[in-house]
């Protein structure tokens, strides 16, 4: 089959002149030579030809990405000298204040790269900041995605690539975090050896698997170090790869705009100017990290002191992504009055404890991130849209899910908080137990003012475009009618405005669909109550003959003497 | 040998036993005991008789309100007699004591009182009871410290309260444990050897003087190090980490994406 339909591309003398051509200067043969080996025509014509549109909160993925391929080239200069070993050493570094002391070859190597291998520190440092920039960037490309709608159908399985990617890179940073062999790092392990014993029946065997015994053993830091260096990085790597094609696939979303459909896409080009742009943003954000790395410490290892299990240090936290752990970890409380949470069950051989005040942790944990998973079904089960969407949502134009994107974000920030409550206590002179009794009233009322709030506010900004569409601008300039009326002039917004203004899908309400045998079912019940949250308050978009009514009374033109585009606008928005 | 064996079963064999045994017991505790004790100077030594009188004076004025009359305590302050030399010195010496206001613990502020005076209140209430004494000048000497081993004894001891980079942390109901940044050699001493505020307190049979100028030695070489990496934000760790990036990392990738994007026109 390829061949006929190569056949019948190219003739034969077209075949023979591709063979026979003879490249005039020096550069031509070179590239003529690389070209007719590797095909490089083709690949250029296909991907240089990808037209991409142009926003910058469409940018977070490129940062994600060029973040972790920093991450990695310094990561490989970090492996030259670190040794994942927990042999025990006596540190002869230059570092004073170790001196002498017993340590691990993990910590021991840590610290020579940070005291005695030049540009080590910097490159350690740069190597934190740019974990901490490729998850945020990670979440923030994330939480554009989520308020846009860009996960619905064709998307949602590249959804799905994008959050195991977003927990790889937890795990990624995780892993690492643990490498040093520090008391800081080795209390984050201490915690996730308790939280892994705490699961019932198979919690101890977990653990003992993990950590090749009791803990912390003489085994974890090495496997962490194949999952960090090796594993992880790999699973990274090929669901980029797979997120990547999937974007090429389904084309990037658009913003709404003037001429911009759902079959189209308006942008440049990658090559030359994406490319180019690309390319340069990649050292932009290179510059950025090298800057952080230059000049902010990062994870100063040399205080927290090798890895005993006995001391807790004051401010011993996770790195930021897994401050919500933590933190539910500490507004999780072991007693409610005298009542302790942990009970046991008594069993012949002394009792089988239940540490409920961990477990209970991971109900949130499970709820966001297998929420985060199954969203984009979620929504399409509830909104009953099953249809094609390339063109962006305005986030206040979908006040549901807006709303409810918030919440969650809140709920999250209310356990990611709880993870600094003791510095929150002390930089801001308050009783540490005040804010975290604050941060549990706020873990279940937060999300729940957040929605109806966030909605309010959605259906506001919604009101506002239609009175800016219906009246204008307010110009700022005070007119007295011969008459003597005194009156403020308004500027009509530009048709380019009002397309985006006014050209947008506006769900209502579907009610109940009986199934196949004419009932309505319990899970449509609570279907229409879900879709009944997301759509029954509802400003609609501004239609024709709304816009043409405001038109004629209008002193300063009529519709006859507007450009026929501003009508075309309204008319469009039924795609 | 055989004396012994023969005599063993002597009706006053079980008496003298006893009295063996309590005499030891005894011996121990007031060996234990006095370790302690060996710090409470006498207060003749150091002190004249006006310094105490002149403390006395400044003491009636100033700390009775709370602390009493006779430095017997009341219900808002609690008695000073047994405190010692030590902890006149770091509760005046920081400024802490007069307290500003009552609160969850007393707040650092510029000292009240002089050197002198300071040394004339110590005077007074080291009278009033033995207790610990204000230290010698050879235990504040950090040249003579030993850093590392300090550095151990600190995040044994110290980092669960103060940081391990000494930068302070929460404790309950609004009580924290300070910075030790730019703490005097001196208050740090007496501040482990008096337990002041919510502190515990580190006598010397269980820091040793010597042990406790490692652990200054420690905090004053930190101080004196610099920050090898940068600036660094306070040295409390992933929070303020996580809080850089999410505000000057963050504003500056969206200064340079709205700069990328923007059109030329």
């Amino acid at each position: 089959m390829s061949t006929q339909s190569l056949e019948s591309k190219y003739t034969e003398e077209q075949y023979s002149e591709v063979d026979q051509y003879q490249p005039a200067t020096r550069t031509g043969k070179i590239a003529n030579y690389v070209d007719t080996r590797v095909g490089g025509t083709g690949m250029v014509r296909e991907f240089g030809r990808k037209v991409f549109p142009d926003h910058w909160t469409f940018m977070f993925g490129e940062v994600a990405l060029y973040s972790f391929v920093i991450t990695v080239i310094s990561g490989a200069f970090l492996t030259f000298w670190f040794d994942p070993s927990m042999a025990s050493t006596r540190y002869d570094g230059s570092y004073v204040p170790l001196q002498g002391v017993e340590m691990s070859t993990a910590y021991a190597t840590a610290l020579e790269l940070s005291f005695d291998v030049r540009g080590g520190l910097f490159m350690r440092q740069l190597h934190h900041w740019g974990a901490l920039m490729f998850v945020m960037a990670m979440a923030i490309h994330m939480l554009r995605v989520f308020f846009t709608g860009a996960f619905r159908k064709p998307r949602e399985l590249n959804w799905v690539v994008g959050c195991t990617l977003l927990l790889a890179g937890l795990g990624a940073g995780f892993t690492g975090y643990s490498l040093p062999d520090e008391v800081l790092s080795g209390n984050g392990l201490r915690i996730i050896d308790g939280m892994l014993k705490a699961i019932p029946v198979v919690g101890t065997y977990i653990s003992f698997f993990l950590f090749g015994g009791e803990f912390p053993g003489d085994e974890v830091i090495p496997r962490l170090y194949s999952l960090h260096i090796f594993i992880i990085p790999a699973v990274i790597l090929i669901l980029i790869a797979v997120h990547l094609f999937m974007v090429v696939t389904h084309k990037h979303t658009q913003y709404p705009g003037p001429g911009r459909t759902e079959r189209n896409v308006v942008g440049y080009p990658i090559g030359p100017v994406y490319a180019a742009k690309a390319g340069g943003f990649f050292f932009v954000v290179f510059g950025i990290l090298a800057l952080l790395g230059g000049t902010f410490q990062i994870n100063a290892l040399w205080n927290y002191g090798p890895y005993d299990p006995s001391p807790v240090q004051a401010g011993t936290q996770p790195d930021w992504y897994i401050g919500w752990f933590d933190g539910l970890l500490r507004l999780m409380p072991g007693y409610i009055g005298d009542i302790p949470l942990e009970f046991v069950i008594p069993t012949p051989w002394g009792g089988n404890s239940v540490a409920t005040p961990v477990l209970v942790t991971f109900l949130p944990i499970t709820a966001l991130l297998l929420g985060l998973f199954v969203w984009p079904w979620v929504e399409a089960w509830i909104t009953g849209d099953k249809k094609e969407h390339h063109i962006l949502d305005r986030p206040r134009n979908v006040p549901g899910r807006t709303a409810f994107g918030m919440a969650m974000m809140i709920w999250y920030f209310v356990m990611w908080a709880a993870a600094s409550s003791d510095l929150i206590a002390t930089h801001f002179s308050l009783s540490f137990n005040d804010v975290l009794i604050w941060l549990r009233v706020l873990f279940f009322a937060g999300p729940i003012l957040t929605f109806i709030i966030t909605k309010r506010i959605c259906l506001a900004l919604q009101r506002k475009d239609r009175e800016i569409v219906l009246h204008g601008n307010e110009a700022g300039v005070i007119e007295m009618l011969p008459h003597g009326e005194f009156r403020e002039k308004h500027t009509r917004v530009s048709d380019y405005e009002l397309y985006t203004l006014v050209s947008y899908e506006s769900p209502e309400v579907t009610s109940a669909r009986p199934n196949s045998r004419g009932k309505v079912g319990l899970l449509e019940k609570s279907r229409v109550r879900l879709n009944r949250t997301f759509f029954e308050d509802r400003v609609a978009p501004v239609s024709r003959e709304e816009y043409l009514e405001a038109l004629s009374h209008d002193d300063h033109g009529t519709a006859a003497e507007l450009p026929a585009g501003s009508v075309a606008a309204i008319e469009s928005k039924k795609h | 040998m055989k004396a012994l064996s023969q005599k063993r079963r002597h009706p006053l064999a079980a008496v003298a036993l006893l009295l063996l045994g309590l005499l030891l017991t005894g011996g121990l505790y007031s060996a234990a005991t006095s370790i302690n004790e060996a710090q409470a100077t006498n207060t003749a030594d150091v002190y004249s008789a006006s310094d105490v009188e002149e403390g006395e004076r400044l003491f009636v004025a100033n700390c009775a309100t709370c602390h009493g009359i006779n430095a017997e305590g009341s219900d808002a302050g609690p008695s000073l007699i047994g405190s010692g030399a030590a902890a006149v010195d770091f509760q005046v010496g920081t400024g802490r004591m007069p307290m500003q206001m009552s609160g969850p613990q007393a707040q650092k502020k510029p000292a009240q009182f002089n050197d002198e005076q300071t040394m004339q209140l110590s005077a007074y209430v080291a009278s009033l009871g033995s207790g610990p004494a204000v230290p010698d000048e050879e235990y504040l000497d950090v040249e003579q410290g030993n850093i590392a081993r300090g550095g151990e004894l600190f995040r044994i001891n110290c980092a669960m309260c103060h940081n391990a980079a000494a930068a302070g942390g929460a404790l309950t109901e609004g009580k924290y444990a300070p910075a030790l940044d730019g703490v005097e050699a001196r208050h740090i001493y007496t501040a482990m050897l008096t337990g002041p505020q919510n502190m515990p307190e580190f006598n010397d049979s269980n820091i040793p003087p010597e042990d406790k100028r490692d652990i200054i030695a420690f905090l004053k070489n930190n101080e004196s190090q610099g920050v090898p990496g940068g600036f660094s934000l306070g040295s409390l760790g992933p929070v303020s980490e996580g809080l850089l990036i999410w505000t000057l990392g963050l504003a500056l990738l969206i200064g340079s994406m709205v700069w990328l994007t923007s059109r030329s026109s």
